[in-house]
């Protein structure tokens, strides 16, 4: 048994007083595939960074030794050169150069600055022969599916005298074929000597391919075992994975639930690029007045594609299914038909589809519902101002006045006016994706306390989360999400970490 | 809110210095060539050519500005006036048509040029570059097409008016010959001093009673103070020369109503909303497609309108008219503050930008500065009124 790699006590912190990794250790035994896994933000990116050199020596504590050496990288170029190559989950592929052009960009093989092209050309055939691609090198990149592409990004590694080799969540965008396929060829890489680390949430996958497996959570190895140990099983994995500590509190919650508002049946989502693949399958859910519930799902598990393509058809292609308000069929075809039927969606990504950041705190609030504001077409800018004085006070907005710009606000402040801007719709039914992502501790229990409020008042609340404790404090009852399908419904009584992670790892057989 | 007692601080607004930089530009611009011609630049005369050379640019500025606030842009319009101009000459030379109803024709022309370019751009998804770029050729070349037959000139005297005329003196004249002065520019300026300040003091004490913060009473009454000012001299000399150029009162009508469009309506916070984050209007449930074809079809209208205004100032269409014209349009916008990525900018400091530039040509001209050097000055200003607007904003995003 020889290591071919241990990373010992690495901590990492980020500006902010954040610790991203405190005292996290690693050993990888050569010629091993390696699975780590755990929650979202438990750490398992930042410490593939620290080692690929992304984060450079003396950024982070501790120490790392590769091939018995102690490794100091300054960039990705560096821990390259020893053969230690990562594969991220967004493939980093230029789409209108060739296979071969892509394979040996940054590493051509050429004399004088001159391509070698007969050459490249015939190396690549090899290597796309070693990961089992039948494609011709000279092909486009964007002629490929994702998963071919991965095969590609693969090759390329192979291609830089690869060692160890590190895929983050390999198998998170492609169809099952394509991900047995990859499986089958990460096992065949192992047979020729490459050792392996696979970040995945896909506990099947782990059994499938995986000697070892390392769970992390909060920054902290938690344990390392085999997975030929009789006692390795998936329920060995998701205890260790769960049972973050509550680093919030939540405020008193009495619900007082009423007729069903809000009901989804057989809704089904195909990706908007790769049309065979589904995103969401024939996902069906209701929630009542006066209800808080919970959607958990681990990343890329559906849940922010389910809500955009119920919320006027924002995300996906070939969507089917029905919505019915208060036991009728409604229309939710576009985002206005879903606003007018009392629907309201506050994105998981603030920045990019849930404010006007170059636009101030009053235009943003108003923005869904300017009609209530305006007569003939025309905005009444005092009643305008007079609203959204009326949220800054009322949600503890933290702003001298709402004519500031929402790109100068906190995370938590943004996503207080985000907030206002679907209250003031007026809606019957809200979609929260991620409400307190980003938001500091104080902010998180006011927002707690907002949605509370709303439900109070007999809104049908929903709520997307990937942080368990945070859903088992504020729901009353959770819908867990994997892989595009719900695999469970658990009332807020019954309600577990275990439980819940159980569902959300809970993948097709 | 009810329990406000009385000695409670008002919030207060604060004062949008970007906004003022550029009218700071422009006085200091103005005093500049007003010292270094000697007292020409603004002389009666040349600040009737000034207004009326320069209207086609304020007239494309505006709804340039639109378009860039957007996030889009108009490469055409330069020969949208062209090819408007030859269809206005030609509807009253040969069709024999009255002025008024050309001026119907070249509006709806240039709507019409809008719906295409706005089809192409919102509905199908094609750049605006691209488009309104093969709509520079495309209505360039339909231009010479229908002026094979050469200039048209000797157009009615009323649709000349338009570009190169005044109102008449309704009350007469202070004085007689040289030096008399015509009444009506006079009361009009007036009456634009009393309107502005009526406006602006029942607005502030609107968001009194509602309890919005005000600006300070002292900017508030220097500001328009100033304002009242620069309007009641600017009218007092035009009334020495031939009075109120047409042309003024049709750019005044134009920049209230475009201010009034883009902040005040639905329309308007739209085309921000887009501009500003085109996926979060989405996602508010704006019609995003519909707001850019709107946006294309009214840059058209006021394509066609500058069409008429130059074609009604040079007394005859020309296959070369509007050369360039939306490159000085475009720089208008860029040295009034607009945004490159879009979602900024004002009516008001596009039509700044414009005088800008305005005030430049004229005073360069006056100092008999050869055309060459002109071109080059020009290019120079906009270069750093953009990057004087991307270094502010670097330091605010460091801030």
């Amino acid at each position: 048994m020889t290591a071919i790699l241990s990373m010992n006590q690495i901590t990492k912190d980020f500006s902010g007083g954040v610790r991203a990794l405190d005292g996290v250790s690693l050993e990888v035994e050569r010629g091993h595939v390696h699975a780590i896994c755990g929650e979202n933000g438990a750490g398992k990116s930042t410490l593939m960074k620290v080692l690929s050199g992304v984060y450079p020596v003396g950024s982070y504590g501790g120490s790392i030794t590769f091939e018995n050496h102690e490794t100091a990288y300054r960039s990705i170029n560096d821990s390259e050169a020893d053969g230690i190559v990562i594969i991220h989950q967004e493939l980093a592929l230029s789409p209108y150069l060739s296979i071969a052009e892509n394979i040996f960009l940054g590493n051509e093989i050429a004399t004088r600055g001159v391509v070698d092209w007969p050459k490249t050309n015939r190396e690549a055939t090899m290597l796309l022969a070693r990961v089992g691609l039948d494609e011709l090198p000279s092909t486009p990149v964007l002629e490929l599916g994702v998963g071919k592409q991965q095969l590609v990004e693969i090759a390329k590694a192979l291609s830089k005298q690869v060692k160890l080799l590190i895929l983050d969540e390999p198998t998170a965008a492609l169809n099952d074929e394509d991900s047995a396929h990859l499986l089958d060829l990460i096992n065949s890489l192992r047979g020729q000597g490459i050792t392996c680390i696979i970040i995945s949430h896909k506990l099947k996958e782990i059994r499938r391919i995986a000697d070892t497996v390392t769970i992390i959570r909060d920054g902290q190895t938690i344990e390392t075992f085999e997975m030929k140990e009789a006692d390795a099983t998936e329920a060995r994995i998701i205890r260790a994975m769960v049972g973050r500590d509550l680093d919030s509190m939540f405020p008193p919650h009495t619900p007082e639930i009423g007729d069903e508002l809000f009901r989804v049946e057989s809704w089904t989502v195909h990706h908007p690029v790769d049309t065979t693949r589904k995103v969401v399958d024939d996902a069906s859910f209701s929630v009542r007045a006066g209800e808080i519930v919970g959607f958990a799902g681990l990343m890329g598990a559906g849940r922010t594609e389910l809500a955009m393509s119920i919320f006027g058809r924002s995300y996906g292609s070939h969507i089917s299914g029905t919505a019915f308000k208060e036991g009728k069929e409604i229309s939710v075809k576009t985002v206005s038909e879903a606003i007018g039927h009392g629907i309201a969606y506050a994105t998981e990504d603030r920045k990019h589809f849930g404010l006007n950041l170059i636009g101030s705190i009053a235009v943003n609030i108003s923005a869904a519902a300017l009609s209530k504001l305006s007569r003939f077409g025309i905005v009444d800018r005092f009643a305008e101002n007079k609203v959204a004085e009326d949220y800054r006070g009322q949600m503890n907005i933290k702003t001298p006045n709402v004519s500031v710009l929402a790109g100068n606000l906190s995370g938590g402040n943004q996503q207080k006016v985000v907030l206002s801007k679907w209250m003031f719709s007026g809606p019957d039914i809200l979609i929260l994706d991620e409400p307190t992502r980003g938001i500091d501790v104080g902010a998180k229990y006011e927002i707690y306390g907002i949605i509370n409020d709303l439900a109070r008042q007999g809104k049908a609340v929903v709520v997307i989360s990937s942080e368990l404790p945070e859903l088992l404090g504020l729901c009353d009852r959770i819908y867990a999400i994997s892989e595009g399908t719900i695999t469970g419904e658990i009332d807020r009584a019954d309600a577990t970490q275990e439980r819940l992670m159980h569902l959300m790892t809970a993948g097709k057989d | 809110m009810s329990t406000t007692t009385p000695t409670r601080k008002r919030p207060k607004m604060r004062v949008d210095l970007r906004q003022y930089g550029i009218l700071a530009a422009l006085a200091v611009i103005v005093i500049l060539f007003q010292v270094l011609t000697d007292g020409r630049l603004l002389l009666p005369g040349n600040l009737n050519n000034l207004i009326q050379q320069n209207a086609y640019v304020l007239i494309l500025a505006v709804g340039m500005v639109i378009v860039i606030i957007a996030g889009h842009i108009d490469l055409s319009v330069g020969s949208v006036v062209a090819m408007v101009g030859a269809v206005a000459a030609i509807s009253m030379s040969q069709w024999g048509m009255p002025w008024w109803a050309a001026v119907i024709i070249s509006l709806l022309l240039g709507a019409a040029v809008g719906a295409w370019q706005g089809f192409w751009v919102a509905f199908v998804g094609i750049p605006a570059f691209i488009v309104t770029l093969a709509g520079m050729l495309l209505f360039r070349g339909l231009t010479l097409v229908f002026l094979t037959g050469g200039t048209i000139n000797a157009l009615p005297g009323e649709f000349n008016a338009i570009g190169g005329g005044w109102l008449p003196e309704l009350f007469g004249t202070i004085g007689e010959g040289r030096g008399s002065r015509d009444i009506l520019t006079i009361v009009l300026g007036v009456l634009a001093v009393a309107m502005l300040i009526t406006q602006q003091v029942r607005s502030r004490a609107k968001q009194r009673k509602l309890d919005l913060p005000v600006e300070r009473s002292v900017s508030f009454w220097i500001k328009n103070g100033v304002a009242a000012v620069v309007i009641l001299a600017l009218t007092f000399q035009l009334s020495a020369y031939r009075g109120t150029p047409i042309i003024l009162i049709i750019l005044a009508v134009l920049i209230l109503l475009f201010t009034f469009v883009l902040n005040q309506t639905v329309f308007g916070r739209h085309v921000y909303a887009i501009g500003g984050n085109f996926f979060a209007a989405q996602m508010s449930g704006v019609k995003t497609s519909w707001i850019n074809f709107f946006v294309f079809v009214n840059m058209g209208v006021l394509a066609g309108l500058a069409g008429v205004v130059t074609t009604a100032r040079a007394g005859g269409a020309v296959a070369s008219a509007g050369q360039s014209f939306e490159l000085d349009a475009i720089a208008a916008v860029f040295i009034g503050g607009a945004a490159v990525t879009g979602g900024v900018g004002t009516v008001i400091g596009a039509v700044i930008g414009a005088l800008i530039m305005g005030v430049l040509n004229m005073g360069l001209s006056i100092l008999s500065v050869d055309a060459a050097w002109q071109q080059t000055i020009k290019g120079l200003v906009l270069l750093l009124a953009v990057a004087f607007d991307v270094m502010s904003k670097r330091r605010a995003g460091r801030r």
